[in-house]
């Protein structure tokens, strides 16, 4: 196996192991404050690091470049809509959740 | 490589079948709109994985940024209309 593959495997592999991460996150964690986190942080790197797999796997400069572009926007895109929901909640009343409750879920 | 392009779009399904649960049974209307937003941004990986797997990359490239545009500006909007709304006393969670 050539070298350019092992580097594109070890990409996707860890791109696809961090957003699994971020899916239970969303489904494990008990509150709405908390589930931002799990989409925002590990969520997004996961998706730069698959589509830095891409960018090493196809070889020609145009399209490396237009993936490059979804990697620049992702990062920048995908905190942002986080934040604008978690500051939507915290105007509309929400409160986080300070103290761990006995009985969750 | 072809094969393990499909296997990851594969196991890229199944993860992205799992916070419908979070859509299905969120206590609030912000649970569900995180959990969508969280579906749309994985979805443009599945979409690049599946242009790698038919060989047109250069068209399904376009389509990725076009989704994902789309996507992040209705997010946008939707949380700035429930921001807007008028405040509930208590019980948000």
């Amino acid at each position: 196996m050539e070298i350019k593959s092992i580097f594109v495997i070890f990409f996707v592999l860890v791109g696809i192991f961090f957003m699994l991460i971020g899916s239970i996150g969303i489904l494990r964690l008990p509150d709405f404050f908390s589930r931002t986190h799990a989409i925002s942080k590990s969520d997004t790197l996961g998706i730069l690091f698959v589509v830095l797999g891409l960018i090493i796997h196809d070889g020609t400069l145009v399209n490396s470049l237009k993936l490059g572009l979804i990697m620049i926007f992702i990062a920048l895109a995908n905190p942002i809509g986080s934040h604008a929901l978690a500051n939507a909640a915290l105007k509309k009343g929400m409160k986080p959740l300070l103290h761990k409750k006995k009985k969750e879920n | 490589m072809e094969s393990f392009f499909l296997y990851s779009a594969v196991l890229l399904t199944i993860i992205i079948a799992v916070p419908l649960v979070r859509v299905i049974k969120g206590p609030s209307v912000l649970d569900r709109l995180l959990a969508t937003n969280a579906i749309a941004s994985k979805t443009i990986v599945l979409i690049c994985l599946i242009g790698f797997l038919f060989g047109r990359i250069d068209m399904f490239i376009d389509i990725t940024l076009a989704y994902a545009i789309l996507g992040f500006v209705g997010s946008l909007i939707i949380a700035k209309y429930i921001s807007l709304e008028k405040k509930e006393p208590e019980d948000g969670n």
